[in-house]
């Protein structure tokens, strides 16, 4: 099987429907010429030309509101917001003015956009340059958000947000561009948006995350099998729509639920889901609990950072403490 | 009821009769969202654009009916001039079903796709963003767009940025900034540095007018060569057209920052008086200027009636979607 790269997945997502479909314009600083912060985007501006790839001015405001004007006026336009902490700067036209267009117009048109952002924490990048703004925009109806966990998936939702009428919020955890895994199977060319996968089968506990708390959780399932714990693990891959019903059938078989949040509880992903599962599947849980950050803005210092984060050990120790197993001497 | 001109009309007399008549159906249309607010039929707040009227009337007969249109808040008149049906955009004010967002808007973020209104901004600047954004389409079709907005606007980050990204791209844009003295309450001295927004644009190599934005002959012909240089590839123009509200802010501000004289001295040079005294002045008769405004007259009671008479939404069957299919 092909190997892929999760910052070449993105940049053949976008290179595969530039080609596809000539409303599609991709534009944002640096994505251009200079091919990416993150070197996600190289080639596409040689070769798809300066009408469809463009370099912008650092101005986040200006970028948002150019691709909600242009999403509702016919083209197809994904821009790069480049670290998701500048999301701040691009709020109004996200939430004011693309989340609403499809109902307050009565359905007269629809919003294709893309806002593709780096999220995440691990690269010691401190605290304006490491967060997740997903759930800034999670209580927003009218929104999707991906949030892929593996460079199949990263080329997979990312087709599939091009191709959505709906604006999507697109993440992609900077601690992922470089790992490398299976290319996509024909079925993963454009995974849908909404619905979550089963990314390992277990029988004693579900362990639900998302990004890279899909491979940290992963990797937590492989440890705890050791200690005789089956561990599923259920990939969102969307927080909006969210899949209740997916996990709450992996609920249905283990019975135990831990979300892993790369975030503050409150306010976060995580709350609302086992909100959800405990109101719907209540009958189905002998345990639920969230393992998330501190209350606090993310450190700098490695020591700090590494502490902050709800890592693989971070998941296995909490696992093993709630479960009252002991870890192997 | 006058029609927008297609171009190469635009310059003759039958136009600006045209565009006199499009300024009274606004003037009486804002007319009647007031005594309909005071009535309890138009809810929470509305911002009446009565006394702008020659700005986005002069504007609007400078543009192709596929042109994109964003309005502000204050966008009843953008949205009349840009040609939006009266009667749905009454029905809309009133929360009926037969709105022209089917009552899911309201006063304040009014969208008519079949006309090019992308939409009208409840936040101060907002327009700026959209129609920049449109632009970038119109860039790739041949059309132009255009956003209004008020002085106030021109202090918000939206302003500047959209403008730096217009001109850097060329884009063909064109900024309509309704300068009626005041930002919300606040007279433009007390919020706005410098004497002329219009000089905002020289920072970003564009060009800019001041404009009379009370004078129809003179919105309009600014307004065409700044759409003739966008549609050009000339990128985008700033237009400052000066002007006054005839209202407060809301509905629910009654203005008493500006004084009788202020007042006064602009209701002399109310913007249908001027046009008006234009027309008759260019040679158009009374009878013909009469017989136009009878037709407003009574295009406007027809539709306020069919308007009140249209049923709510209800909730009942109203099948919202969050997502489009």
């Amino acid at each position: 099987m092909s190997e892929l790269e999760f910052r070449v997945a993105i940049r053949d997502a976008l290179a595969e429907e530039l080609e596809r479909d000539p409303t599609v314009l991709f534009f944002g600083e640096d994505v251009a010429v200079a091919g990416g912060v993150f070197k996600a985007t190289p080639d596409l501006f040689e070769r798809f030309g300066p009408d469809r790839v463009f370099d912008t001015p650092i101005s986040e405001l200006a970028l948002a509101g150019a691709a909600y004007g242009a999403a509702v006026t016919g083209m197809r336009p994904v821009f790069e917001v480049m670290f998701g902490d500048f999301m701040a700067l691009a709020m109004d036209s996200l939430v004011n003015q693309a989340a609403k267009f499809w109902y307050i117009s009565n359905e007269q048109g629809t919003v294709p956009l893309v806002v593709r952002s780096a999220v995440g924490a691990g690269g010691r990048f401190g605290a304006i340059h490491s967060q997740t703004h997903g759930t800034w925009f999670q209580g927003v109806p009218g929104l999707k958000i991906a949030f892929p966990s593996s460079p199949a998936e990263a080329k997979g939702l990312l087709k599939a947000s091009i191709r959505d009428d709906n604006p999507v919020v697109f993440l992609e955890h900077k601690r992922l561009y470089s790992v490398k895994g299976p290319a996509p199977t024909p079925e993963q060319e454009v995974i849908p948006l909404g619905q979550a996968g089963i990314a390992r089968q277990g029988s004693d506990l579900t362990i639900v995350s998302v990004g890279k708390g899909v491979p940290d959780a992963l990797a937590a399932a492989e440890t705890l099998a050791g200690d005789g714990i089956s561990a599923e693990v259920v990939d969102l891959r969307t927080l909006r729509p969210l899949d209740v019903h997916t996990v709450l059938g992996s609920v249905a078989r283990t019975n135990r639920i831990v979300a892993v949040e790369e975030g503050p509880r409150t306010g976060g992903w995580a709350a609302g889901l086992l909100g959800a599962v405990a109101e719907e599947g209540l009958h189905d849980l002998d345990d639920a609990w969230i393992l998330a950050t501190a209350e606090t803005p993310i450190p700098y210092s490695p020591t700090l950072e590494d502490a902050f984060l709800p890592q693989t050990e971070a998941i296995v120790d909490s696992v093993r403490s709630r479960l009252g197993v002991a870890a192997p001497s | 009821m006058a029609r927008l001109q297609a171009p190469g009309q635009q310059d003759t007399a039958g136009a600006y009769l045209d565009g006199y008549a499009r300024m009274l159906l606004i003037r009486q249309f804002e007319s009647a969202m007031h005594r309909l607010f005071l009535r309890g039929e138009v809810h929470g707040t509305t911002h009446l654009y009565a006394g702008q009227e020659a700005v986005a009337v002069g504007v609007c007969m400078a543009l192709n009916p596929d042109d994109y249109v964003a309005g502000t808040y204050r966008g009843h008149g953008h949205a009349l001039a840009k040609g939006t049906e009266p009667e749905p955009l009454i029905a809309e004010m009133l929360g009926r079903a037969t709105g022209v967002c089917g009552g899911r808007a309201g006063s304040m973020n009014v969208i008519d796709l079949a006309h090019g209104l992308i939409g009208c901004y409840g936040i101060v600047g907002g327009s700026i963003a959209a129609a920049l954004g449109a632009s970038v389409s119109a860039k790739r079709q041949g059309r132009v767009a255009v956003c209004f907005f008020g002085d106030g606007a021109t202090n918000q980050g939206y302003f500047h940025e959209c403008m730096n990204m217009a001109a850097v791209q060329r884009l063909p844009l064109v900024f309509a900034c309704e300068n009626n003295l005041y930002a919300e309450f606040t007279p433009m001295a007390d919020a706005t540095a410098g004497a002329d927004i219009a000089a905002r644009a020289a920072a970003y190599g564009t060009p800019s007018a001041v404009v009379d934005g009370n004078d129809l002959w003179a919105v309009h012909s600014a307004a065409q060569t700044a759409v003739d240089r966008a549609r050009s590839g000339d990128g985008p123009t700033l237009l400052e057209c000066k002007t006054y509200r005839h209202y407060g802010h809301s509905k629910g501000d009654p203005a008493p920052y500006r004084t009788k004289e202020e007042v006064e001295q602009w209701f002399e040079r109310d913007p249908l008086k001027l046009a008006r005294a234009r027309l008759l002045k260019d040679g158009l008769g009374e009878e013909q200027v009469a017989a136009a405004e009878q037709t407003t007259t009574a295009l406007i009671d027809q539709a306020i009636e069919n308007a009140l008479a249209a049923p709510y939404p209800d909730p009942a069957i109203d099948a919202a979607t969050e997502f489009s299919p």
